[in-house]
């Protein structure tokens, strides 16, 4: 006799649902985490916090999109070009618009990118609307898994597979590779670095691109599950915060951890409290959070020697 | 007798207090005045019932980004929230009216002092946190306030929203756009003054030796969360009393207005006009409701021309997208705003034609 | 005449946001294979020189408006620190500034940023070698390191770079004697083994002129005073007023000519 059967069967009714919610709050979580990565990106390499986050996360959503739907190309080549896409979006905007405003003051920075996505998110209403659309079906069903009786629907282990995929590629290019020593040598002492010749612009760049990419894959992945819908996506971008916060706000692996505490946060209030309160929670969370620890939970403790 | 003072050709101050002069000469003082006759006697006579609308919008936009402009530009707190502060003060104004049936003359004050107390409340990290993490406070501030405004359905109605009665000032009844023109235009000359007046004392100077750098301010003696919190009091107190007049003048209020999308038009008109500066605030009113007004115009034009070629341009996106644009290029190519572009043409007027 | 010069700096003046002037009229000339002291109180205008010719002013609002700087026959005055760390000039920034949150390998990896995608392998081993007090702390975060392990970090990464010219700023600031003289004796094996010129700045005037072989003296942004290192060591103004040995022992504030000579400087 296994422990199961002495549940009845409301009982097994409500383990299911927690499991099920626990899998979803963890994709979800995962994504935002990731979205919240780019962010944080931004914020290490140029203390530049991005209002406009989610507008090019939903911008690399629709892109793909367009690619898949009315250029017809392949799900592969549609998701190669998406990521090239954002990568030079998230190049211009840094070249165009944020690169006159190094050395002003913060306000100016932040209202600017609060202007930015203003004029990206009319700019996607306009031209797609605010209507929700769907990706063709091209995930292979065989992804799902079914695991006693809970269902993890195969859009959700592509959310985990991408973002942890992901996760470790830009983890390894941080520790390892030069160009992110170098952008990690920037966000650490500015002057130094640029002593040292590091191409400080350059870096300045490659995060914002770096940024834009990431914030496109979420974007994709988001829409598999929930729809790609300008204001749903968009929203994202400011979800962002409070896992940032959450996590510090220059904690790469803080923004997954908090995250995934969002994210679980967020489907459990959803799924035992009200649907509604599920949007505001975050934001609750955030108010406790920088009152009780406002440098986050894995924000760097500043290392000072006088 | 008094001789008249014309305006100096340089500095010619010699004691402290002239620099607190509200006005420099005494041509300045005539030109308040004869504005103010102008604008009291004249304006409404002349105005279209839709230029009155518009202008009564002008008018309470105006107190609330002054009060922004109090917060952001002099304390150099950025707010996220502000539009959700009107919208307190909005329902403030309409809970006091209809369920305690406060006359309106007491309506309006209480409802900036009520809004002032939430203002003060999203204003306590303040004490712990500085720039960046302050406006993520207040975003999270937006966020709540809007959730408590459509689901604490006993109080606020929820998506119902609450309809206020026809207030009545001294048994007169504030009906039409013309008598509301009144009392909002007398309401903002009596916050406009204040506004300059508080820049004026200690509390105007700590606000902006915080703002340019609150450890030196601290180390001065000026208790700095205390002054923080004032500031977001009456940045609030601006908010809320603009709320009640717009609930008074809307008649019926939802939660639908006050998004962050409100609270992003409000940080574009104190950007656009200028920050830290009290007639950058008012400019910058002018300049976002009248583009407001001239892209409903536009987008009303081509629905009606292009109705029938199945062209759908919706407001809200081009909106949208138009302040996202000034906020942009503003901050690029004049970050100090309208009031600086006023400033360099009255100062090219006042020189010319030997403009050094 | 500026052949066989590596470092030519032609009456430059530099000005701080548009207004203050902190050089005015620095002159010096650096030849290949030298190690170039430049001595002078705080404020002298030494750290200033340094990034005049580093392209470090531009961060700080600061721009050479008069003169020349050459390096290689080249002028490089008011390029961006980019292209002057490209052609191989190295600043040591005061102060011991390591990247806290790298480790020492890491730290010593940003110093190719020069030479971008080349291998680096050797230049590490050359470095530990240099600095075998580095090797075994490869993989802390520089933070936790102690002062003088700092300083070494950053003389080893400015040596990732292969610098022709090394700017060294104030190496000995707030480190124990012992360290000090450790310190300078790399610094001069840098500049035996590895040919780098330098050009060092210091308060430490004694432990500077030891090492250099051509020294400059810096008063209220212009040089005062210039001539090969013995001859600086040996000069009775610069015993009295860097060196710290008075002609007569001790030195009373009321020695009226003293202060007449000093005088004569500022």
């Amino acid at each position: 006799m296994t422990k199961k059967n002495r549940f009845n069967s409301s009982e097994r009714c409500k383990m299911d649902f927690f499991i099920q919610l626990l899998i979803n709050g963890i994709s979800i979580g995962f994504l935002y985490g990731l979205s919240a990565m780019g962010f944080v990106m931004i914020f290490k390499s140029s203390s530049v916090l991005n209002f406009a986050h989610g507008e090019v996360l939903a911008f690399g959503a629709f892109l793909f999109l367009a690619l898949v739907t009315s250029a017809q190309l392949p799900v592969w080549l549609g998701f190669l070009v998406t990521l090239a896409g954002t990568f030079v979006l998230g190049f211009v905007i840094e070249r165009i618009f944020l690169r006159p405003l190094i050395g002003e003051p913060l306000i100016q920075v932040i209202m600017l990118t609060v202007g930015l996505a203003a004029m990206f998110k009319g700019g996607m209403l306009l031209v797609w609307g605010g209507n929700l659309y769907t990706y063709p079906d091209f995930l292979p069903e065989g992804l799902g898994i079914s695991w006693g009786i809970v269902q993890v629907p195969p859009v959700y282990v592509a959310a985990v597979i991408i973002g942890s995929l992901f996760l470790l590629m830009f983890g390894l290019f941080f520790k390892f590779s030069s160009q992110g020593i170098y952008m990690r040598s920037v966000a650490d002492n500015q002057t130094a670095a640029l002593s040292l010749g590091v191409h400080v612009r350059r870096v300045f760049a490659l995060s914002w691109a770096i940024a834009a990419l990431v914030a496109g894959i979420s974007g994709i992945v988001l829409g598999i599950i929930n729809g790609i819908n300008v204001h749903e996506l968009s929203s994202i971008g400011l979800k962002v915060f409070p896992v940032v916060i959450l996590g510090g706000l220059d904690s790469i692996g803080g923004a997954i951890i908090g995250g995934l505490i969002i994210g679980l946060l967020e489907t459990f209030t959803g799924g035992y409290l009200s649907p509604s309160l599920r949007d505001v929670v975050p934001y609750i969370a955030l108010v406790f959070i920088l009152l009780v620890k406002p440098y986050g939970l894995f924000g760097l403790v500043e290392i000072e020697r006088v | 007798m008094k001789t008249l003072r014309f305006r100096p050709c340089g500095n010619f101050k010699v004691q402290y207090r002239e620099e607190l002069d509200v006005f420099e000469t005494d041509f300045g003082r005539l030109w308040a005045a004869i504005g103010l006759v102008l604008l009291f006697a004249v304006l409404p006579w002349i105005a279209s019932p839709y230029f009155l609308y518009v202008l009564n919008l002008i008018g309470i936009a105006a107190i609330a980004a002054l009060g922004l402009n109090i917060l952001v530009g002099y304390t150099g707190l950025i707010s996220l929230g502000h539009g959700a502060f009107f919208g307190v003060g909005a329902y403030s104004a309409g809970i006091l009216a209809v369920t305690y049936d406060v006359p309106f003359l007491a309506v309006v004050p209480l409802a900036g002092i009520v809004t002032a107390v939430v203002g003060m409340v999203f204003g306590i990290p303040s004490g712990r946190l500085k720039g960046l993490y302050l406006t993520i406070a207040t975003l999270a501030g937006q966020f709540i306030i809007e959730y408590v405004l459509v689901h604490w359905e006993s109080v606020t109605g929820g998506t119902m929203g609450i309809t206020l009665p026809a207030p009545s000032l001294l048994g007169v009844a504030i009906v039409g756009d013309m008598s509301f023109f009144y009392v909002i235009y007398a309401t903002a000359v009596v916050m406009i003054f204040g506004a300059v007046n508080l820049m004026r004392t200690r509390y105007g100077r700590a606000f902006v030796a915080i703002r340019d750098n609150d450890q030196a301010a601290e180390g001065m003696g000026i208790p700095i969360f205390r002054y923080k919190l004032l500031a977001f009091a009456v940045s609030s107190f601006y908010a809320g009393v603009a709320g009640a007049l717009w609930a008074y003048y809307m008649i019926s209020i939802t939660a639908e207005p006050f998004t962050l999308g409100l609270s992003v038009e409000y940080i574009a008109m104190i950007i656009i006009g200028g920050l830290g500066s009290i007639p950058g605030a008012v400019f910058g009113t002018v300049f976002i409701t009248l583009l407001n007004e001239g892209l409903r115009w536009v987008t009303d034009t081509i629905m009606n021309m292009g109705g029938l070629a199945g062209v759908e341009l919706t407001m809200a996106p081009l909106r949208e997208f138009v302040f996202g644009l000034a906020i942009v290029l503003f901050i690029l190519f004049e970050p100090r705003g309208l009031a600086e572009v006023w400033r360099i043409v009255r100062s090219n007027f006042k020189l010319w034609p030997f403009s050094y | 005449m500026s052949e066989n010069k590596l470092l030519v700096i032609n009456n430059i003046s530099v000005v701080y946001s548009d207004v203050i002037q902190v050089l005015k009229g620095v002159s010096l000339t650096v030849e290949p294979g030298q190690v170039v002291s430049l001595l002078g109180s705080n404020g002298a205008g030494k750290t200033t020189t340094l990034k005049a010719i580093s392209g470090l002013l531009k961060p700080e609002n600061g721009e050479v408006t008069e003169g020349s700087v050459l390096f290689d026959g080249k002028p490089i005055h008011n390029h961006s620190p980019e292209t002057i760390t490209r052609a191989g000039i190295i600043q040591v920034l005061e102060g011991r500034q390591p990247f806290k949150y790298l480790t020492i390998e890491e730290n010593l990896r940003v110093g190719t940023a020069t030479r971008w995608g080349k291998p680096y392998k050797q230049d590490l081993e050359k470095v530990y070698h240099y600095f075998p007090a580095l090797t075994k702390r490869r993989r802390t975060l520089a933070g936790y390191c102690s002062g003088g392990e700092m300083q070494m970090l950053v003389i080893g990464r400015a040596l990732m770079a292969h610098p022709k010219l090394l700017l060294l700023d104030e190496p000995s600031l707030g480190l124990a004697p012992l360290i000090v003289r450790e310190i300078f004796q790399i610094i001069e094996r840098i500049n035996r083994e590895d040919g780098t010129t330098i050009v060092l700045v210091e308060q430490n005037a004694n432990m500077a002129l030891q090492i250099a072989t051509y020294g400059y003296v810096m008063e209220n942004g212009k040089i005062v005073m210039e001539g090969r290192a013995e001859e600086l060591r040996e000069n009775p103004d610069v015993k009295e007023f860097y060196l710290g040995m008075g002609v007569a022992g001790t030195k009373s504030y009321r020695d009226v000519k003293a202060y007449k000579r000093r005088k004569r400087w500022l």
